[in-house]
């Protein structure tokens, strides 16, 4: 369980997280949505502990983030940050040296899963590949929360069906999965909550199903009430 | 799969399996896939395909035997019903998409007529 209690960051003036209080539960997928700037990076960091915050807390199981919980907690980051030189298999060795959980065989099988030869260098990966990279490491740990930022943008629709495959095979009832976007309609059906935050500030969590059977609107219908006439990218 | 993301998408889905159901694509007694396997195979969240099978088996339409899995009813009796009640439903939509174009009863029938001959002949 993940607690975040008036959580708040600033940079400067700017406040990029306002005062978030939040419980994340186990056996749940979370769909964190809002446009670009909305103050979703700024929170994952803080959870993954990568972050201090300005004010408030971000509680794992209880206890404060930090050292300990990264152990639990796998974050995936937007911006690609493996060196150059590295093949697709010291990538995995990398990761192992860094989490106790990592499970060679687990990215393994991912990485036959997702058709990435282990001997190739990153250097050379296109943009589709680099992703489902990304997401195979992260994944191959046995994690109790995955974070995972964006994972969907930027890439081909048949890299996207096998990320989210490999997304719901993992999805468990003892673990959290956090997923940011804002390509919303590509979070529709593997998500069950949304969590909407607005220029820093939570709006919201709510259960999707429930959400489209009481009032028959998607979560693409809630992101536009909320963030005004703009189009959903 | 596309789904209408304003209907609760364990309904959409589960409308899909039933009509495996009754086409016998899924015969009575076959195995359904695990709730995880479900959850991958339509791109769902997995509180979603674990809602399907509970809904489907309060239905009667499916069973789980512990340890064993879910598996399509054999009552050969249940499926039959699900037919029918799938077919009559498509037949109100139809009804209610033909009555809103502000066609009678006669032009209906002598519309179906027509096109099961065109069909024919084909």
């Amino acid at each position: 369980m993940i607690t975040s209690k008036n959580l708040t960051k600033k940079f400067g003036t700017k406040v990029a997280v306002d005062s978030v209080s939040l419980t994340l539960e186990p056996g749940h997928i979370y769909a964190m949505l809002g446009p670009n700037g909305s103050g979703k990076t700024t929170w994952m960091k803080m959870a993954a502990a990568l972050m201090k915050p300005t004010s408030g807390e971000i509680l794992f199981n209880g206890n404060p983030v930090g050292v300990e919980s990264r152990k639990q907690i796998a974050y995936m980051s937007t911006e690609p940050y493996f060196y150059s030189w590295m093949s697709i298999k010291d990538v995995g060795r990398y990761y192992q040296d860094f989490f106790m959980d990592f499970s060679p065989e687990k990215y393994e099988s991912l990485l036959r899963k997702m058709e990435l030869e282990p001997s190739m260098k990153t250097r050379a990966l296109s943009s589709g590949m680099m992703a489902k990279l990304k997401i195979a490491v992260t994944m191959a740990r046995n994690a109790r929360i995955y974070l995972l930022d964006e994972p969907f943008n930027g890439i081909d629709l048949l890299a996207r069906d096998e990320i989210r495959a490999c997304i719901l095979q993992e999805a468990a009832a003892d673990n959290i999965l956090v997923l940011s976007s804002h390509l919303v309609e590509e979070m529709e059906a593997i998500s069950d909550q949304a969590i909407f935050i607005k220029n820093g500030k939570l709006v919201e969590v709510r259960d999707l199903e429930e959400m489209r059977t009481e009032e028959q609107i998607s979560m693409a219908d809630r992101y536009r009430a909320i963030y005004g006439h703009a189009e959903v990218e | 799969m596309n789904y209408d993301p304003m209907t609760p998408i364990w309904l959409q889905v589960a409308t899909q399996i039933k009509q495996q159901i009754v086409t016998g694509v899924l015969p009575p007694g076959a195995k359904l896939p695990g709730g995880r396997d479900l959850a991958v195979q339509y791109g769902i969240n997995p509180n979603t395909a674990a809602r399907i099978y509970q809904e489907m088996e309060r239905e009667g339409v499916c069973e789980t035997k512990r340890g064993l899995g879910t598996f399509v009813t054999e009552d050969t009796a249940v499926v039959c019903r699900l037919r029918e009640e799938m077919a009559c439903q498509a037949v109100k939509r139809f009804l209610a998409d033909t009555k809103s174009l502000g066609l009678k009863k006669d032009e209906i029938l002598a519309l179906i007529q027509k096109e099961e001959d065109l069909n024919d002949n084909k």
